[in-house]
């Protein structure tokens, strides 16, 4: 075995070890380094090219886009609002239905179940985010858009018909459904991350509120809840996160009309039910530059909210994967 | 009085259980519902002879044609996903090694920060920005394989990055620094001892992304576009399985219809059986290294 200790300088005559080269390790520092840079590239590649490519739009209708409620590609004059109003009309409906169901769930699998259960009912849960978004938009048409036309519309108009949030036609094909179809996308997401925040308290935390003979509900609720928070807040956001950018699904049910939703029952259009639907069957250039401009509003709430929730959840996990099931 | 209110208490308690345990079934039904009405509707159709195989059916309304099958949707979707994988795999994993082997001042942070915030944009502006890019500069190929194949890889950069990088950061620190204490340069060790030991992570990872792009519909609308014919080239649009069922979701005519219900349950059947045999990998592969 060779020495690699340095001879002391007082002998001249004994060979210099050779040293290492440096070189391969910083090329490889250099090209791992520049294909990570290209993530962030990819970033603003993406918005500098949604830019560049609606510049007409911006030019002819400037800010007054943001709120133009009016979409008519005959006579040219787009404006986001009604997509806008679509897209957070069903994306409420969907964290309204979707964060009771799937907390519970998280709760159900990390403190409530027996122990046998608590994997297969996470991940038969987590299958559902695996499933491609265009099967739920068949099954929608296929199963809940009957469903909702013919019993769960007639019941709500009649019963709650006078809040006015269910006037109109039951069609079926309607921001409810939309919005409903969105709430079972999302359970996953929200109930992944919960349940990886829960199940990152402390078991002393829970062995705590045990000792002082708190329930299994009581100790779920003083010792785990609180612990968890700010994951679960996250959580939820990253579920508003997707169902705000989910496209085939709510294109396939939510009936493709590009006006500001009057009701609950009425037909309307995301942004990204509207790019898929007209970026292809566009009659002029400057109607994809508009819908190109939407892209970007999408695309600026969409950052705006996964931002929010990537803070949050970073808190909790130290920019660790959460939820990794879900992706 | 102290006993009723702590029986009042356990009452509760016991109630939370069965009140969660049905959100667990309102959850779940929509699995079922899903797997239930593909297998019902898609059955048939699935082990009809040639349909693997055979073009899709033309829109004609009766018995004018013959051919019902989804062949060219799976062959056009193992070559977009594929040739997505093989420019997102690659480039996930190396800025995954970037992020956390390499954390000079913040910048590996703020690749993996970015990253995370991609796995959160929507996948439909994944496709409207790779349309846009090509029809300022290429035109003649915005319908293509290779649009298509581009936006998937967008989607499945980001999600490869975030695994690759978590697997990554399960390697024990001392396995490293035994390595480098071998005197072997720091990228050999990263290459040949970090990476492999991270292996099992990396491709599960992999797997995920790619199990996701074979679904996406959304990002393919305006790149690959759809195709009745099998693979012309990959300078011409494309066929994809979730463009077909898409295309032919609200078709009038049934035997499109059915051709959109046995392409669900044969999208539906592959994804979930990869899915969970992925993750009976990953229990496997943690069980075996949680015993070294």
């Amino acid at each position: 075995m060779e020495s690699t200790t340095p001879s002391p300088p007082s002998s001249p005559e004994a060979p210099k070890p050779r040293p290492v080269s440096r070189w391969p390790d910083r090329i490889f520092v250099g090209f791992v380094g520049i294909v990570g840079a290209g993530v962030l590239a990819l970033a603003l590649a993406i918005v500098a090219i949604l830019v560049y490519s609606a510049r007409s739009s911006f030019n002819r209708f400037g800010l007054a886009f943001l709120w133009g409620s009016t979409w008519n590609p005959q006579t040219e004059v787009f404006g986001v609002l009604p997509f806008v109003a679509g897209t957070l009309i069903t994306s409420a409906i969907a964290l309204l239905v979707a964060v009771p169901l799937a907390l519970g769930s998280a709760i159900f699998i990390t403190t409530q179940a027996p122990r046998f259960l608590r994997g297969p009912v996470g991940t038969a849960i987590e299958l559902l985010a695996a499933v491609p978004s265009v099967i739920y938009g068949l099954w929608g048409i296929y199963v809940i858009h009957p469903l909702m036309e013919s019993t769960v519309e007639p019941w709500l108009k009649q019963y709650l018909g006078w809040t006015g949030l269910f006037s109109g036609p039951a069609i079926g094909l309607d921001v409810l459904t939309a919005g409903l179809i969105l709430a079972v996308m999302i359970v996953p997401t929200i109930c992944a991350v919960s349940r990886d925040t829960l199940l990152a308290v402390p078991e002393s935390q829970r062995e705590a509120a045990l000792s002082l003979g708190a329930t299994s509900w009581e100790t779920t609720r003083v010792s785990m809840l609180p612990y968890a928070r700010s994951g679960i807040v996250g959580g939820v956001i990253l579920g508003l996160g997707r169902a705000l950018g989910e496209t085939m699904a709510v294109t396939m049910v939510i009936g493709n009309i590009d006006k500001v939703p009057t009701s609950l029952l009425s037909p309307g259009q995301t942004i990204a039910s509207l790019i898929a639907n007209e970026l292809l069957s566009s009659i002029s250039s400057l109607q994809v530059a508009a819908i190109l401009e939407c892209g970007l509003v999408l695309l600026a709430i969409s950052l705006l909210v996964n931002v929010a929730a990537r803070v949050l959840v970073w808190r909790v996990s130290g920019g660790r994967v959460v939820g990794v099931g879900v992706l | 009085m102290k006993f009723d209110h702590h029986a009042r208490r356990k009452l509760f308690s016991h109630a939370i259980a069965v009140v969660t345990g049905l959100c667990v079934i309102a959850v779940l039904y929509p699995l079922f519902s899903i797997i239930y009405t593909a297998v019902i509707k898609g059955g048939a159709v699935l082990f009809q002879a040639g349909f693997l195989t055979d073009v899709p059916p033309n829109a004609c309304s009766i018995v004018a044609c013959k051919t019902v099958g989804i062949g060219p949707d799976i062959e056009g979707t193992f070559i977009l996903v594929g040739l997505a994988a093989c420019i997102a795999i690659p480039v996930g994993v190396l800025a995954a090694i970037f992020a956390t082997e390499y954390r000079t001042r913040g910048f590996g942070r703020a690749i993996s920060f970015t990253a995370d915030v991609l796995t959160g944009a929507p996948s439909i502006i994944m496709g409207a920005f790779i349309f846009g890019y090509f029809v300022l500069y290429d035109p003649t190929i915005v319908y293509s394989a290779i649009t298509g194949a581009l936006a998937l890889s967008a989607i499945m950069i980001p999600i490869i990055t975030r695994t690759a990088e978590e697997a990554l950061r399960t390697v024990p620190e001392a396995t490293r620094e035994a390595a480098l204490a071998l005197g072997i340069s720091k990228w050999k060790a990263t290459l040949r001892i970090t990476l492999i030991t991270a292996l099992p992570g990396v491709a599960t990872g992999a797997l995920l992304a790619v199990m996701r792009a074979a679904g996406e519909a959304a990002p393919l609308l305006f790149t690959a576009l759809g195709s009745n014919l099998p693979f012309q080239g990959f300078n011409q649009p494309t066929a994809a399985l979730p463009l077909l069922i898409y295309n032919f979701a609200l078709s009038p005519y049934s035997n499109q219809e059915k051709v959109a219900w046995g392409a669900t349950l044969f999208l539906l059947v592959a994804i979930l059986i990869a899915n969970v045999a992925t993750r009976y990998m990953i229990h496997r592969l943690s069980r075996r290294y949680a015993g070294m």
